[in-house]
């Protein structure tokens, strides 16, 4: 279970606590995660959905400790990655994780492929890097993870530019390149939010192929609920840099208790329902730059917020054994 | 209601790329490349109706809705608009049409000229059409505008990035609202915008729908969105339409096997159903309108195809009362719906199932 009741057992391949980053700009500090606590078991799918603003992706990008300093700092918190706390080991060991143990994959493939570079080029760096490979192995095992991510043609595909390629099979090209070394945790930042809806169930069908084959945990960040709801085992939601709700998947869907949650679920159209009027929630997403920490960040949207909403920042507390919520309203 | 706005009529966009300039010529690169982007598209827009456009990527839905408004020249075929032909129509007489034709773009952030005020924004349009208004109606009417859509008119001095997308989303509406248009193409009005917001948007242009009698065209690649705000469907494949009927039918009763394919793809906001649906789930990329496959152009994707589909380009039939799809294997000719009605992964949308679940 991957919620702020931490009883971690063995079984816990990430422990986040606590997690806290800031951006420190000019126009002010930017409190873009806060105090974030969840844990990923190993072999299990953990969902972070949020909107834009959220902090879901800060969060992650600290985990992979790739927070650019400055302006962000990681200011508190702890990330145990399989025992190790990830906040305190040296750069170059951090080096040895990032890539071959935890591995992402971001929502625009464009951007993170070298458009100068060979797609095979960039996918036998990894191994010769991570796993020592030579020449002529790496080269081998480009290809045979181009060909097992679903790439036609493999052994002279290799050789193409990643412009080359749609951005269906550029998505593909990134999986492949974050599974080469067989990493215990995939980190997958929107993976098909660029993607056409039959492209999007090839990529999902690909992670969950992959998570069949190697028991590898994945962190499915998202702002998509459908998505969610058939990939993960659980889910954390997030709203202006602070965790609403995490719960087991079902029990989400079934029982939401945040009404974050429950708006924005209602506001989702459903394809098996006629719906006159669709629920909305007002006001915009929150300003980072002018969070509130002595309130509810959620409170000038909530359609069933009272004056403590908006005088106290609201605790985490229990709706049931995995389930927590942060609300003053229970 | 059934009084058509809007008729396609066979309308063809291609675009040519050839090859044949002189480097081409000499170097014997010369090529004929024409990419088909709409191929034959015969369709009505009833008067105060939404129709929904989905399709994937490329496949034509964009540039259908821009030759409706004569954003692009068809290359064959008549766009009608309450009767006239817009294409063969001369540029001065399409603009008196054109202030009754708008469009709403799917960037809010490249859509706005960031050097102008919200308030010359949506005035220009009233100056562009020379609707006769002196400076000061202009001003009430901009700041009615942006009431109607939901902005504070004390903003009208403010420039597009001092605000959120949403809200610059807000302000293309309101432009598209200032000439008094009766039929607005809405190309992925919200695909840019947070879960929260495009909820708001939606519901926006509902409403104005409503109290100003508008026609839309609503473009999208997010069926979920399209299902809602759509009384018809159209469902796109390279250029052409492959299936039409009301949103309702569109997502419990599809026909065409695309279809089936784009809808059984779409992800539902319910982890037991999604636990146990059936995925028809396509192999491989759109084909190159370059060079689109023969006969039925979804052949080599179909996972009921047969040797016949690459040969016979289908025709649109209705196989049901005002329920058209293009594909042999369903239509009168070849009965053989219970074939293709089969197959999984569309039992989950019959819009009943849920209460027998429980």
């Amino acid at each position: 279970m991957s919620t702020h009741a931490t009883n971690s057992s063995g079984n816990t391949l990430l422990s986040v606590r606590n997690l806290a980053t800031h951006f420190f700009t000019e126009d002010g500090v930017v409190k873009a995660v806060n105090d974030v606590s969840f844990e990923v078991r190993r072999g299990e799918t953990l969902g972070i959905v949020g909107e834009s603003g959220s902090g879901k992706s800060v969060a992650n990008l600290s985990i992979m400790r790739l927070i650019p300093d400055p302006p962000g700092r990681i200011v508190g918190g702890e990330i145990h990655f399989d025992g190790r706390d990830l906040l305190g080991i040296p750069g170059d060991e951090m080096r040895r994780v990032r890539g071959k143990r935890i591995a992402m994959i971001f929502q625009d493939p464009m951007t993170s492929l070298n458009p100068f570079m060979r797609i095979g080029a960039q996918l036998e760096e990894i191994t010769k890097l991570h796993l020592g490979l030579g020449r002529a192995e790496a080269r081998a095992n480009a290809i045979g993870m181009l060909e097992k991510v679903g790439i036609p043609d493999p052994s002279s595909r290799v050789d193409d530019y990643p412009h080359q390629f749609s951005g269906g099979m550029r998505q593909r090209v990134m999986i492949a390149m974050a599974l080469s070394c067989a990493p215990e945790l995939l980190i997958a930042d929107e993976p098909t939010t660029a993607l056409d809806v039959t492209i999007q169930a090839q990529i999902l069908e690909l992670i969950r192929e992959m998570k069949r084959d190697t028991g590898a945990s994945v962190i499915l960040v998202t702002h998509d609920l459908g998505v969610v709801a058939g990939m993960t085992d659980s889910i954390v939601v997030m709203y202006g840099g602070s965790i609403m709700e995490a719960a087991p998947t079902g029990e989400l869907f079934e029982s939401p208790s945040n009404p974050y949650t429950r708006a924005l679920l209602k506001s989702v159209p459903d394809p098996l329902r006629e719906q006159p009027r669709l629920f909305q929630i007002p006001g915009l997403p929150p300003d980072l730059s002018r969070l509130p920490s002595t309130h509810c960040p959620f409170a000038s949207r909530c359609p069933e917020a009272v004056d403590r909403c908006r005088e106290e920042f609201p605790p985490i507390h229990e709706v049931a054994p995995g389930h927590v919520s942060r609300c003053w309203v229970r | 209601m059934n009084e058509s706005l809007i008729a396609l009529e066979n309308l063809k966009v291609h675009f040519d790329l050839s090859r044949r300039g002189l480097v081409a010529r000499a170097t014997g690169r010369a090529a004929e490349r024409i990419v088909k982007a709409v191929d034959g598209v015969t369709l009505d827009i009833r008067k105060g109706e939404t129709l929904g456009l989905v399709g994937e990527s490329g496949c034509g839905k964009s540039t259908t809705g821009r030759a409706i408004l004569q954003l692009v020249r068809p290359t064959s075929g008549s766009v009608r608009f309450a009767g006239t032909d817009l294409v063969t129509l001369p540029e001065r007489e399409m603009k008196q049409h054109r202030r009754r034709l708008q469009m709403i773009f799917q960037n809010p952030y490249a859509s706005l000229n960031p050097r102008m005020t919200v308030g010359s924004i949506i005035a220009e349009p009233m100056r562009n059409f020379r609707l006769g208004f002196d400076d000061r109606q202009a001003s009430v009417r901009t700041q009615e505008l942006m009431n109607v859509v939901g902005l504070d008119p004390r903003y009208v001095k403010r420039y597009p990035h001092e605000f959120s997308g949403g809200q610059r989303q807000r302000i293309g509406i309101a432009r598209a609202l200032a000439a008094d248009p009766r039929f607005i193409v809405a190309d992925e009005p919200i695909s840019a915008l947070d879960v929260s917001i495009q909820a708001q948007i939606m519901n926006l242009l509902a409403d104005l729908q409503e109290r100003f009698e508008l026609t839309y065209l609503f473009i999208s690649h997010d069926l979920r969105a399209v299902r809602h705000v759509s009384d018809r469907v159209a469902v796109m494949y390279l250029g052409r339409i492959v299936e039409l009927a009301n949103a309702t039918d569109i997502y419990s009763r599809q026909i065409h096997p695309y279809t089936k394919a784009l809808i059984s793809a779409v992800p539902v906001a319910d982890p037991k159903l999604e636990k146990q649906r059936k995925r028809v789930v396509l192999q491989g990329d759109v084909p190159s309108p370059i060079n689109p496959p023969t006969g039925c152009q979804f052949h080599t994707r179909c996972p009921f195809a047969i040797a016949a589909c690459s040969r016979v380009v289908p025709a649109m039939t209705e196989i049901q009362p005002q329920h058209f799809a293009s594909c042999i294997r369903v239509s009168p000719e070849h009965p053989d719906v219970e074939a293709v009605a089969a197959m999984p992964g569309d039992k989950h949308f019959a819009p009943d199932d849920r209460s027998l679940e429980k």
